[in-house]
């Protein structure tokens, strides 16, 4: 499952302030849990003239302040950490549960994906919504989270025109991952339904629902209970 | 309390200041002045902290009507500034009065100018930042460039006891033809024959320029026989040259959080400010630099920041 993962991490240059640090080699849940471990690690214990630790599929994005440190010496410390990464408390990841009603309105490409694929929408619906995805990463637009794994029979292309417009937690499939979008924005993924809670809401204290690392849910919900929580959503 | 009155937006002019950092894990870019160099001096200019928030102007400038008696100072492109119609100069501090006009005539050189007002341009701290993020609609004035009729704010502040002005061996030149300094990576394995052509090249600044990114016209800079042209999705940097299918490098901005195309190379930071100083047509060229030199650039720069800071303590 794990032959993509690296016996030590491989360092690579990002300019003056940037630091990438690699585990791997794919899109893989073990090198990711080693990628959410390490940040977790240097969250705790930042060494000097770290700004922003950056999780992705399967590297962490450093970024520095070179007036503080330099890349040579994070290096170091970064495999210092990993050494010590046993000792450290990783807590379980948070699993998250997002309420999604699919098809119809919400999910105006529910049918053409169950057709391509010779599947009932209600099979997509179930498939879709059986496993417990992994938060691989959080990018493109505030909070949006790319998902994985998607199961494989429901792996669709992008639409060959995206859409100028994508309403704020769709949901939708792009090849061999799934996710959400936080905010009205284009997009080319596939529409399967929407979720009525907010993924990004900068008034939140917490504008974030979801951070790498995280594991998600899907529960399908019915129209009506759509409407109830989008409304019970807006304080 | 009210500074101005946008009677005219200009093309496009935010409110930017050093940027937000700590949010790129969630998908929120940096965004923030280009040109961090002008912007900073502009900000000390005016007695502000260095990271106060200021006004980004894109090659044509916004009308503005003063409503409240304060110091102001334009830096970055060549933009000249006129109060009343009456021609002023940039780099230095103006004491500007209620009822006084505050305009820009054609960009002579450079891209982006700064105004920054005593107090700083106040508008809500969003994340940590008051710069706008236009793509996700946040931070800056409501999430968007000025509009006509759009009221501006400035934080509390005393004006200049003496008006401050940038010693001229200070202030940047901006030539249409740009050279920037670049670290290889953080994919150059990628590269053969082309790491050769893009540092041995000039590539024109295309129309599609802006603070997301600069797509580049020129030469195509091969990938490695055989090896991918797109990876496993990854954050970016500002500065990271991407270099897509199509053999025509991208640099990568301050509104950019993502890419999956492999970057041949990262222009230094204190060259950002020279890309934000590009308009299209403009030529550029890459010269390599290792990270010694470019953290020796870097610390030469906040010499010269220190240095100005002192002349205006006195």
């Amino acid at each position: 499952m794990s032959e993509g993962l690296y016996e030590r991490a491989r360092f690579r240059t990002a300019g003056d302030r940037g630091l990438l640090v690699e585990y791997g080699d794919a899109i893989d849940p073990v090198i990711n849990r080693k990628v959410r471990a390490m940040a977790i690690a240097l969250g705790k214990e930042p060494p000097e003239g770290v700004l922003e630790v950056i999780p992705t599929y399967r590297s962490l994005l450093i970024l520095y302040d070179p007036l503080l440190t330099t890349s040579s010496r994070l290096e170091k410390d970064l495999l210092a950490l990993e050494e010590r990464l046993p000792e450290i408390q990783i807590p379980p990841p948070e699993i998250v549960e997002i309420p999604v009603c699919y098809g119809g309105e919400y999910g105006p490409d529910l049918e053409s994906v169950a057709q391509s694929h010779g599947l009932s929408p209600e099979e997509v619906i179930r498939i879709h919504s059986e496993p417990t995805y992994q938060v691989y990463m959080i990018g493109f637009t505030p909070g949006f989270p790319f998902l994985g794994r998607l199961p494989e029979v429901l792996h669709t292309p992008r639409h060959k025109t995206p859409r100028t417009r994508v309403p704020a937690g769709s949901v939708g499939i792009a090849n061999d991952q799934t996710g959400i979008y936080p905010i009205e924005s284009p997009g080319g993924w596939q529409l399967i339904g929407r979720t009525p809670l907010k993924i990004f809401d900068p008034q939140r204290p917490n504008p974030f629902l979801l951070k790498a690392g995280d594991l998600v849910k899907f529960k399908p919900i019915t129209p009506d209970e759509y409407r109830r929580l989008a409304e019970g959503d807006g304080d | 309390m009210e500074i101005f009155r946008v009677l005219e937006p200009g093309i496009y002019t935010t409110v930017q200041d050093r940027g937000r950092y700590g949010y790129q894990q969630f998908g929120i870019p940096i965004s923030g002045a280009m040109d961090q160099f002008a912007y900073r001096v502009a900000n000390l200019l005016v007695g502000n902290p260095e990271d106060a928030a200021v006004l980004e102007i894109t090659v044509f400038g916004p009308r503005l009507e003063v409503l409240a008696e304060a110091d102001i100072a334009v830096t970055g492109a060549e933009m000249p500034i006129t109060i009343n119609d009456e021609a002023t100069e940039g780099w230095t501090s103006l004491r500007v009065r209620p009822g006084d006009v505050v305009a820009f005539k054609q960009v002579r050189s450079g891209c982006r100018a700064y105004l920054a007002v005593t107090g700083g341009i106040d508008v809500p701290v969003v994340m940590g930042s008051r710069s706008t993020y236009v793509g996700g609609k946040l931070g800056g004035y409501q999430g968007r460039p000025l509009a006509k009729g759009d009221l501006l704010a400035r934080g509390p502040a005393e004006p200049l006891k003496a008006p401050h002005k940038l010693p001229p061996n200070f202030i940047p030149r901006y030539p249409s033809e740009i050279l920037l300094r670049a670290i290889p990576g953080p994919q150059d394995d990628y590269f053969d024959e082309g790491l050769r052509i893009f540092f041995g090249s000039e590539f024109k600044v295309s129309t599609k320029a802006d603070r997301m990114g600069y797509r580049l016209e020129g030469p195509v800079v091969p990938h490695r026989e055989g090896m991918p042209q797109s990876i496993i999705s990854e954050p970016s940097v500002p500065g990271g040259v991407q270099i897509p299918p199509d053999g025509q490098p991208i640099i990568l901005l301050l509104e950019q959080t993502v890419g999956g195309y492999t970057k041949i190379a990262t222009v230094i930071s204190t060259d950002i400010s020279r890309v934000a100083q590009a308009k299209p047509g403009d030529k550029i060229r890459f010269e390599e630099v290792d990270l010694e030199t470019a953290y020796g650039i870097l610390r030469a720069q906040e010499q010269a920041l220190q240095k100005i800071r002192e002349t205006f303590a006195g």
